[in-house]
């Protein structure tokens, strides 16, 4: 089976993300006052092909942020997984 | 005694590197190519030098780290090779796990590219020998990503078990908002040194600036392998 996977890595909530202060900075400089606790994080998208099940793909999924996509030190990160219409 | 300078693609301060170890310090200095898995254990020493690893892309070193020599320097930092990360080099080194931590972007948002003050914080590691703790040293940065974190129960440990080297002076002194000023740590067994600054930039009088504190850095390395070398009776 193929699938489609979005991935979505933050920093963790412990983390201070300066990136995030500077765009709600931003956000309130061009006068809305109203929104707070932005955060950046990084979107990724990717087909797996050849999969059986989404619990084989969901450990794999898991297996690539932890080595490669995510930095577990001090990264979030959460999937979507979505079967590929044939 | 032989050094080693890793060139990934988009290293950039890798000649610097070679540069001091071949002309200041006169000693045989290979570059090691990243994409070759080899055998170095011919090498006394190798340098992870600064740069834009792959561009950077992800994380900073975090593709470099897959590069197939790494493979390599991975097994040569667990036998006990002595390794130095310069910038880059130490966000590989990060990457590949043979240093706590992580790496974020500066809290200012802005790339630093100016001269820093640093109290050498451990004079016992091959790195630091030359200095006594509580020396400064001036050495140049020049990063976007050098804000150096680590959890609470990390930095406890690295500070009993002194493996923090060195810091900026003061949070004023600090470009980039680490964790406790740290601008370089070594792993326990004091193999592995990773830092921010680049002492290859400040290692001879004429590159200006009046410091040549980098030198410092590269000769303890030297003297080092030199006591080694005469316990070994070579």
């Amino acid at each position: 089976m193929d699938w489609k996977v979005k991935i979505k890595v933050m920093l963790k909530k412990s983390i201070l993300d300066p990136q995030g202060q500077a765009v709600e900075d931003g956000l309130e400089a061009l006068g809305y006052n109203n929104v707070s606790e932005v955060k950046v994080g990084k979107h990724l998208e990717l087909s797996i092909e050849d999969v059986a099940t989404e619990e084989e793909l969901e450990e794999q999924v898991e297996e690539m942020c932890e080595r490669l996509l995510a930095n577990p030190v001090i990264e979030d990160y959460t999937f979507q997984v979505e079967e590929m219409e044939g | 005694m032989k050094f080693g300078v890793v060139t990934f693609p988009g290293s950039n301060c890798d000649q610097d590197c070679y540069h001091v170890a071949a002309e200041v310090l006169n000693k045989p200095t290979d570059m090691v190519w990243h994409k070759d898995k080899q055998d170095l254990s011919e090498y006394d020493c190798l340098i992870l030098p600064g740069g834009f690893s792959y561009g950077d892309y992800l994380r900073t070193g975090a593709i470099a780290r897959f590069s197939p020599i790494m493979e390599s320097v991975i097994e040569y930092a667990e036998a006990g090779g002595l390794v130095i990360g310069i910038c880059n080099g130490f966000q590989i080194l990060l990457e590949a796990g043979l240093l706590p931590g992580a790496m974020k972007v500066n809290d200012s948002l802005k790339f630093v590219c100016d001269y820093t003050k640093l109290e050498v914080v451990n004079d016992d590691t091959p790195f630091t020998n030359r200095c006594n703790s509580g020396d400064i040293l001036e050495i140049p940065v020049a990063h976007g990503e050098g804000n150096y974190h680590i959890d609470e129960e990390g930095l406890a440990e690295l500070i009993a078990n002194q493996q923090i080297v060195v810091r900026y002076l003061s949070e004023e002194e600090n470009p980039n908002g680490s964790v406790d000023n740290i601008a370089g740590i070594c792993n326990q067994e004091r193999n592995v040194f990773g830092l921010m600054p680049h002492p290859e930039r400040c290692s001879e009088s004429i590159l200006g600036n009046g410091s040549t504190d980098g030198y410092q850095i590269f000769a303890s390395i030297v003297e080092y392998l030199s006591k080694r070398g005469e316990e070994c009776g070579e």
